[in-house]
C-alpha cells in the first residue's frame, strides 16, 4: 500500500474546519501529493456537526479511504465522536484551553496545545484551527513553507490575515516540534502539477470550456456550486447566468436559449429535476439540445439535502410523459465531470436531444487533486448540422425533415428564409402540428420513428465500456457513476487478499450499450452490482436493458458514501452466499441523536 | 431590435400557410390580425421575430403567424421567451397565450418576468374561461360565474392582472379589446417599442364556452383611457384605474414608465456584443483556460 495519511477534522458548522482543511489540502497538492477530501455535513449554517476527511497519498487516490490516522477536533462533540476511530500510531490535535481529552486507544498520541499561550490572549477563538494546522504540518513532516505559500495565495488581498495566520500556524508548528512525536514516514513530494477542485467546479468549468453560453439555475444543494462558479465567472467569459424563480422556469429558459443557437445548460438536484421533467420531453419532441444536470442527493422529496445517494436513475429514465429519445450518462469521478460535460454538449447538439447528466453529492462537493494536464484540454466541439446563413434562392426548408439518420439540419432562428415553428404538439416535417385538426397516424409514426432513429447512430458513437482489474476474474462488480473510484480500490484490495474480482463501470445509461455489456459479462460466474440506493435501481436497469440478472448486490443508502472497506466486506459476504448486502457506516462519529420533540417518549433516538 | 424608421411592410407577409382553427367568431382572430398589422407597420422582418406561446386555444397563434415560433408547454411561454431573448437579444420576441396559461399555471413566471424586466411583449388573450379543455373556470373568471367545474358558481375571487402587473414592477401595462382592432394595434406597436417587459391583456371573448363575458358584454362596458385625462406616467393613477370593473371597464395604456431602467438583456454584461446564439466560435482560449486552472493550483 502506498504511503498515505487520512486526516479527520471535526467541528460545528462555523468552526472553520473546511477552510482549515482546504489550506492543508492545497499545501499538499502543491507538493504533487494526491488529495481527496469529503466533507460530511448537515443542512444548517451554524452548529451541528461537520466532519471533513482529507486523504493524502503518494499515489493517485479516488476516494476518501477507510481509516483515519490523524484527527483535529475543534469542539468537544468532535472529540467525543471521533477519538475512538484512531488506532495505534494515530494522533489527535486539540485545544486544551477548551476541550477535555477523551480516552484514546493504546498508542494514540494526544497532542494537546494551550491555545491562548500560543496565539496570544486576544486571539480570536477561530484561530485554533490555524494553530492546529500548524501542528499537523509538523506532525506529518511537511515543510512549513508550503503552508506559508497557501496562506499568501488564499489571503492575497488581506495581508494582515496572512501575517496573523502565519503567526498562529508557526506557533503551532514550533510547539509540535518541541512536544510531539511526528509520524515516521512523511509523504514524499512528486513532480505532478495538480489542481485541487470540486466536481461542481469542474462541471461548470468544463461547460465553459465546451462553449456553454447560457446557464440557468435555481439554488439547490448540492448543485449550487455550479451556479456559484458560473456567477463568479460569467462576466469575464461572456456567459449569461440567470437565477430563475423555480426549476420549471430554469429548464424552459435553458430550452429557449438553446433553440436560438447557444450551448445552454442547467443543473439542480433530484427535487428540482422533478420539476423540470415535463420540459425534458419538450426538448426531445422539439429536438432542442440541452444539457440538464441532476446532482443526486438522498431522497425522496427533501430527503437528505447534504448526503449521498444514487436514487434518481429511475427518475431520469422516467422523466416526462411519453416515449422519446434522451441521453442519460454519469461521470465516474470528479475529474471525469470536466470532460463529460463537453461530451454531453456534443451528443446533445449532434443528435438534437436532451442530455441528462447524473452527478451526485460525493462528486459535486467532494474535492480532489486533478492533473493540470487533464484540465488544460481543448475539447473537440461538434455541433452537428446547423444553419446560420441564407445563401439565396429557394430553400424548401423543413426543420424536421425526415432524413436517413433522423437528424434534421437545424436552422438557428434569425436566419432568413428558414422560418419554422417548433411545437410540443406532434408535428410534421415542416413543423405544422398534426395534433388537433390534422391528425394522421402515418405522419405520427413517421415522426416518432425519425426522432428515435437518431439514437442508432448515437449509440454507435459511444466509447465502448471496459473491464478494469484482472481480465480473467470470473467475478465482476458492476457499477455506474461516482462509485467507480471506491470500487476500483476495493477490487485492488480483494485481489491482494487473493479474491479475484474485476470491475465494469457503465457510464452510458441511456441509450444502453447492450451488446457490449452482454459480451463483457456473458462468461462471468458472479456478477455483483454495487450501488447507492435501497431498491437496486441500477441492477434493475441492467436486467431490463441487457437481460442480465446480478447474482449479488452490495447497496448503501444511509447517506454516507461507500468506503473501500464497505465494498470489500460486502463482496466477501456475497461470495459466501449472501444475495443482498446492505452496508452501513457504523462508526459512532457519524451519528447524531435528535433531541426529544413533542410527543417523543424516548430520548435515546437511534435512527 | 426593430427601429421605428424601418419601412412598413404589408401585414400579409406575416400570414402563415396554415389557416387558424379557432371557432368562428373567436376573439383570437382579431388578436392575430392586429399583431400581423402591427408588425407590418413597424417593418419587422419575419426572420427577426420570435413568437413564443404556451398551450391553449390562443397559444396556437404562432402556427398561424409567419415568423420563427415556439409553441411550448402550458404556462411556460415566458421562461422560454426569456431564454430566446437572452440567446438572441437582437431579435424581437413576443410571448402570447391565454389567461389560464399566463395567470393560472404560469403565474409565477408572469410575476417574475415583470420583476426581471426582460425586453419582451406579452400578449394575454383573456377570455375568462378555459376553452380548449371545454369550459372550466379560470383565474380571471368572475366570482359566481357558472362553468363546468363550478356549476354552482365560481366561489373564488377574480384575479386582477393589471393591478398585479403594476405591483410586480411591469413598466408597460395595457389592456385591449379584440372587438376594437385599431385601438389594439396602437397598444401592440407601443408595447413592442417599449424597451422592457410590456403586458397587453386583451379581452378576447370565447364564443363557445363563455356565455357571460361576450363581445356584447364587453362592448357595453369598455371605455378608452386615451379618451379620459389619464396620465400614463402616473403609477398611482394606473392602480386606481386598474380597480375599475363592472359597468365601466377601462382599456388602453394604464401605465408606461417614463424613465425605464435598462432591461435585463440590455444590462447583462454577456449581451453587449454579438448575440450569444449567433456566435460560432465557441470554447475558451488557452489563456482563459490557464487563468481558470490557476485558481485551483
Amino acid at each position: 500500500m502506498a504511503n498515505e495519511i487520512i486526516i479527520g477534522i471535526g467541528g460545528a458548522a462555523g468552526d472553520g474546519n473546511a477552510s482549515a482543511g482546504n489550506i492543508l489540502a492545497q499545501a499538499s497538492a502543491r507538493q504533487g501529493i494526491s488529495v481527496y477530501a469529503y466533507n460530511s455535513y448537515q443542512s444548517l449554517i451554524r452548529g451541528g456537526h461537520s466532519y471533513l476527511r482529507i486523504r493524502l497519498s503518494e499515489k493517485k487516490i479516488t476516494n476518501h479511504g477507510d481509516q483515519v490516522s490523524a484527527l483535529i477536533t475543534l469542539n468537544q462533540d468532535s472529540m467525543n465522536r471521533h477519538l475512538q476511530e484512531l488506532v495505534s500510531g494515530g494522533f489527535c490535535i486539540y485545544n486544551s484551553d477548551k476541550l477535555k481529552p477523551g480516552t484514546a486507544a493504546a498508542g494514540v498520541q494526544m497532542c494537546a496545545f494551550p491555545f491562548y499561550e500560543l496565539a496570544g490572549n486576544d486571539a480570536l477563538p477561530i484561530m485554533q484551527n490555524t494553530v492546529s494546522i500548524g501542528i499537523l504540518t509538523r506532525m506529518i513532516g511537511m515543510d512549513f513553507s508550503y503552508l506559508q505559500s497557501v496562506f499568501e495565495h488564499t489571503f492575497a488581498k488581506k495581508p494582515q490575515l496572512v501575517a496573523s495566520n502565519l503567526k498562529a500556524a508557526r506557533a503551532g508548528y514550533d510547539y509540535a516540534e518541541k512536544n510531539f512525536k511526528p509520524i515516521p514516514n512523511p509523504l514524499k513530494k512528486t513532480s505532478d502539477k495538480l489542481a485541487f477542485v470540486t466536481g461542481n467546479e469542474l462541471l461548470a468549468m468544463g461547460a465553459a470550456n465546451a462553449g456553454c453560453k447560457v446557464y440557468c439555475a435555481y439554488p439547490m444543494s448540492p448543485a449550487s456550486g455550479v451556479l456559484h462558479w458560473m456567477g463568479s465567472h460569467g462576466k469575464e467569459l461572456g456567459i449569461c447566468v440567470r437565477q430563475v424563480e423555480d426549476e420549471i422556469g430554469v429548464i424552459n429558459m435553458t430550452i429557449g436559449a438553446a433553440q436560438m443557437g447557444t450551448r445552454a445548460m442547467c443543473a439542480t438536484s433530484g427535487g428540482g429535476f422533478a420539476l423540470m421533467t415535463e420540459a425534458i420531453g419538450m426538448a426531445s419532441i422539439m429536438e432542442i439540445p440541452i444539457v440538464a444536470i441532476n446532482v443526486m442527493r438522498g431522497g425522496p422529496s427533501t430527503g437528505l439535502p447534504t448526503k449521498q445517494e444514487q436514487g434518481d436513475l429511475n427518475q431520469a429514465i422516467g422523466a416526462s410523459p411519453g416515449d422519446f429519445p434522451r441521453v442519460i450518462l454519469a461521470p465516474t469521478s470528479i475529474p471525469d465531470c470536466y470532460r463529460t460535460v463537453a461530451e454531453s454538449f456534443n451528443l446533445a447538439e449532434k443528435y438534437q436531444v436532451p442530455v441528462i447528466l447524473l452527478s451526485d453529492l460525493l462528486m459535486s462537493e467532494g474535492t480532489e487533486t486533478v492533473g493540470v494536464d487533464w484540465l488544460d484540454w481543448e475539447p473537440k466541439i461538434d455541433r452537428g448540422e446547423m444553419i446560420f446563413e441564407y445563401n439565396g434562392g429557394p430553400t424548401n426548408y423543413y426543420r424536421y425533415k425526415d432524413t436517413p439518420s433522423g437528424v434534421s439540419p437545424r436552422a438557428i432562428p434569425g436566419t432568413p428564409e428558414h422560418l419554422y415553428v417548433s411545437a410540443t404538439d406532434e408535428h410534421d416535417e415542416d413543423g405544422v402540428t398534426i395534433s388537433d385538426v390534422y391528425t394522421d397516424p402515418i405522419i405520427r409514426k413517421k415522426m416518432v420513428d425519425k426522432r428515435s432513429r437518431k439514437m442508432t447512430a448515437l449509440l454507435k458513437e459511444l466509447p465502448v465500456p471496459k473491464i478494469e482489474g484482472p481480465a480473467d476474474a470470473d467475478t465482476t462488480l458492476v457499477t455506474y457513476g461516482s462509485t467507480w473510484g471506491v470500487v476500483n480500490e476495493a477490487v485492488e484490495q480483494l485481489n491482494k487478499e487473493g479474491i479475484k474480482v474485476n470491475h465494469l463501470s457503465i457510464k452510458y445509461l441511456v441509450p444502453f450499450q447492450e451488446k457490449e455489456v452482454i459480451e463483457l459479462l456473458k462468461n462471468k460466474k458472479k456478477i455483483i452490482v454495487v450501488e447507492m440506493n435501497k431498491s437496486g435501481q441500477f441492477a434493475r436497469h441492467l436486467r431490463a436493458e441487457a437481460g442480465i440478472t446480478a447474482h449479488g448486490h452490495v447497496r448503501k443508502y444511509d447517506g454516507e458514501p461507500f468506503e473501500p472497506k464497505h465494498v470489500v466486506a460486502g463482496v466477501k459476504e456475497v461470495l459466501k452466499g449472501k444475495e443482498l448486502v446492505e452496508s452501513q457506516s457504523v462508526e459512532a462519529g457519524w451519528r447524531t441523536p435528535h433531541p426529544p420533540g413533542p410527543g417523543v417518549l424516548s430520548t435515546s433516538s437511534t435512527h | 431590435m426593430p427601429t421605428a424608421v424601418a419601412a412598413p411592410r404589408d401585414a400579409k407577409v406575416f400570414k402563415a400557410e396554415v389557416p387558424p382553427d379557432w371557432c368562428p367568431g373567436c376573439g383570437d382572430y382579431g388578436v392575430l390580425t392586429v399583431l400581423q398589422r402591427a408588425c407590418g407597420e413597424l417593418g419587422i422582418l419575419n426572420h427577426e421575430l420570435m413568437v413564443v406561446s404556451g398551450i391553449g386555444c390562443s397559444s396556437n397563434l404562432p402556427g398561424f403567424f409567419k415568423s420563427y415560433g415556439m409553441h411550448s408547454l402550458h404556462g411556460r411561454s415566458l421562461p422560454v421567451a426569456t431564454g430566446a431573448k437572452i440567446a438572441n437579444h437582437e431579435m424581437t420576441v413576443i410571448a402570447c397565450g391565454g389567461d389560464g396559461d399566463g395567470y393560472g399555471i404560469g403565474q409565477g413566471h408572469f410575476i417574475h418576468s415583470m420583476r426581471r424586466n426582460i425586453n419582451l411583449t406579452y400578449i394575454v388573450m383573456d377570455n375568462e374561461i378555459y376553452g380548449l379543455t371545454t369550459g372550466q373556470t379560470s383565474p380571471t373568471s368572475e366570482t359566481g360565474m357558472k362553468t363546468k367545474s363550478t356549476p354552482n358558481g365560481n366561489p373564488e375571487g377574480q384575479l386582477n392582472p393589471i393591478a398585479l402587473a403594476l405591483a410586480a414592477g411591469c413598466g408597460f401595462v395595457a389592456r385591449g379589446f379584440s372587438g376594437d382592432i385599431n385601438h389594439l394595434k396602437s397598444l401592440y406597436t407601443q408595447a413592442i417599442q417599449y424597451p422592457g417587459f410590456a403586458l397587453i391583456d386583451v379581452f378576447s371573448p370565447c364564443v363557445t364556452f363563455n356565455k357571460q363575458n361576450t363581445f356584447g358584454w364587453f362592448k357595453e362596458r369598455v371605455y378608452k383611457l386615451e379618451e379620459k385625462s389619464h396620465d400614463v406616467t402616473n403609477w398611482n393613477a394606473a392602480m386606481d384605474r386598474s380597480k375599475e370593473w363592472g359597468a365601466q371597464i377601462p382599456i388602453g395604456v394604464f401605465y408606461k414608465n417614463p424613465s425605464p431602467k435598462p432591461s435585463l438583456d440590455a444590462a447583462d454584461p454577456a449581451l453587449q456584443g454579438q448575440a450569444l446564439g449567433r456566435q460560432t466560435k465557441l470554447g475558451l482560449t488557452k489563456e482563459q483556460r490557464h487563468k481558470l486552472i490557476e485558481e485551483y493550483v
